[in-house]
């Protein structure tokens, strides 16, 4: 993998304690984040992040559902997907 | 941040509600040194081979799906021509071969192995004729089993015996599958020009040319497509061309990006980067849709060919642009049974089999998941096969043919075949005989262009 960095997306209605359930996780799990922005967009809250992974074994699917979960809870969508994903497709 | 959150909004908004997704991940493996006399040990041969490469193949798409969070449909696997692997055999039936293909692909946790083929354009070997003779049986027998064999190409012309022979074949291989409307057809591609790298089936299998194992991936947006076509406002037909070419790219990069970590987990060879749009039955996700939202009322009516070949066209610039590794069928498929709205313009009256072929002209594959009344001749499947043959052989392009005589049907029935398969209406066929025409047999001369040395 060419770098451990992930782009976290939260979609959903907006409501109170939707950023500290998030990072709360990402906590348990020690990763770092990188760079956030929050911004209402088409009526949705949307928060999106940019999270470093520092371990060199770090269980990824473990964090996607415990992230998942979380958001299930919280009555948001959450994806934990590779920077790259992002990258490929919009920069040359 | 330096990723802009619109494109990151714009990149979940193509996955969760656009269909965009890789469609196939189709490992690639070289046969050739599988030949025993003994069928018994070749049988084992191929099994052992194809799982030696392949049997990680499964968790590594899925590690990859989870990790980029792109949904990953299909894993396949292709194969050497069996016709050539299999030459040395001394037996004439090849079932069990098909069956140790069957099984290889169930353990290995795949959909479908390609691979079951023979290339006669010029003229058949005994393996040849053996492969060919055990395709309706070797296609009723598995369930994953994918057959093509390749009667005609620019450079060699059209083997017009082999032509007459996939009629029968493909006629046969309705009979002994009537039970499921003749899916064993579905599985069936006769092909002019075939590329060895396509990882798409029916139609798939491992080059002579190619690596001893390669990792090529066919990815497929016509959803995506359509809803940015959809989205222009006013637009010139210059401007829905620089529209579907843009986003061509950017799905053609997720799958270079797909396609070269899969290789790089399974330590093989990437190949190509088939950028096709395929459609599948889900609403929305139609090649006949982005045809009507340039502005035709209906698929298959005036200017359908047209708008065809523009979308075609810059779906391949778009896609040139993002990799160097574009390689396969790339451009747009337009199967009948697994395009809601093709389906849709067959049961209006728009669309017929003369325009269908018409199109293949201008696109990708050719008369692809047609349904024909049960009662249609060989010799009448045959002269469909031929016409798209010379389509192909002319224009210098891969063309092909994949027809299912259902047996018991007349026109106006569907047929089901479930999953991607989707369903098909009965077509019309023109009841004039070609059967004397067929009969002469023979080969029709490559054309003048194959001249090029």
């Amino acid at each position: 993998m060419s770098s451990s960095r992930f782009i976290i997306t939260v979609i959903g209605i907006d409501k109170v304690g939707i950023v500290a359930g998030i990072t709360q996780t990402m906590a348990e799990y020690n990763v770092n984040i990188v760079d956030i922005s929050q911004t209402i967009m088409d009526d949705l809250f949307t928060m999106i992040m940019l999270a470093q992974i520092t371990e060199e074994n770090f269980d990824l699917s473990a964090f996607q559902q415990a992230m998942s979960e979380k958001g299930t809870a919280l009555g948001v969508e959450v994806k934990v997907q590779h920077e790259d994903a992002f990258r490929f497709m919009h920069r040359i | 941040m330096l990723i802009h959150p619109e494109e990151i909004l714009e990149t979940i908004k193509m996955v969760s509600s656009e269909n965009l997704d890789i469609r196939t991940v189709t490992m690639g493996i070289s046969l050739r040194g599988c030949s025993h006399p003994d069928i018994d040990i070749f049988n084992e041969n191929v099994y052992n081979r194809i799982m030696h490469y392949a049997k990680d193949l499964v968790k590594t798409t899925n590690d990859i799906q989870n990790l980029y969070g792109i949904p990953i449909i299909n894993k396949r696997i292709s194969v050497t021509p069996i016709a050539i692997v299999a030459e040395s055999c001394d037996t004439t039936d090849l079932t069990s071969v098909a069956r140790t293909l069957d099984r290889a692909a169930e353990d290995a946790g795949v959909d479908f192995i390609g691979g079951f083929s023979a290339l006669v354009q010029k003229g058949m070997t005994p393996g040849d004729l053996n492969l060919i003779n055990s395709i309706p049986r070797a296609l009723a027998n598995t369930n994953k089993v994918c057959s093509s064999v390749n009667v005609a190409t620019t450079k060699a012309g059209i083997n017009m015996d082999a032509v007459a022979l996939m009629g029968k074949v493909i006629k046969e291989t309705a009979e002994l599958t009537k039970d499921n409307a003749g899916i064993g057809c579905a599985k069936l591609v006769v092909f002019a020009n075939a590329p060895e790298d396509n990882p798409f089936m029916a139609g798939a299998f491992h080059g002579v040319g190619e690596p001893d194992c390669v990792i090529n991936v066919g990815v497929s947006g016509p959803g995506v497509v359509n809803s940015t076509v959809r989205s222009l406002q006013d637009p010139t037909l210059g401007d829905i061309s620089e529209c579907i070419k843009k986003t061509a790219f950017k799905i053609t990069r997720m799958g270079e990006m797909v396609g070269r970590e899969a290789a790089r987990r399974l330590n093989v060879q990437f190949g190509v980067l088939d950028l096709s749009l395929a459609p599948t039955p889900a609403i929305g996700d139609s090649v006949a849709a982005i045809l009507e939202a340039m502005g035709l009322e209906s698929c298959g009516t005036h200017g359908t060919t047209a708008a065809l070949a523009l979308l075609n066209d810059a779906v391949k610039k778009g896609g040139a642009m993002a990799s160097s590794s574009v390689g396969g069928l790339s451009g747009a498929f337009i199967p009948v049974s697994e395009d809601a709205d093709m389906i849709r313009a067959v049961q209006r009256g728009s669309l017929t089999l003369d325009k269908l072929e018409a199109m293949t002209s201008v696109c990708s594959v050719g008369l692809d998941m047609i349904a024909v009344p049960g009662d249609t001749s060989s010799s009448t499947i045959s002269a469909i096969i031929a016409d798209e043959m010379a389509i192909g052989m002319i224009n210098k392009k891969t063309t092909a043919v994949r027809v299912i005589p259902a047996p018991g049907t007349k026109v106006g029935d569907m047929i089901e075949f479930g999953g991607l398969l989707g369903s098909a209406p009965v077509m019309p066929v023109h009841n004039f005989s070609s059967e004397q025409f067929i009969s002469r047999g023979g080969r029709i001369p490559a054309p003048i262009q194959s001249l090029t040395n």
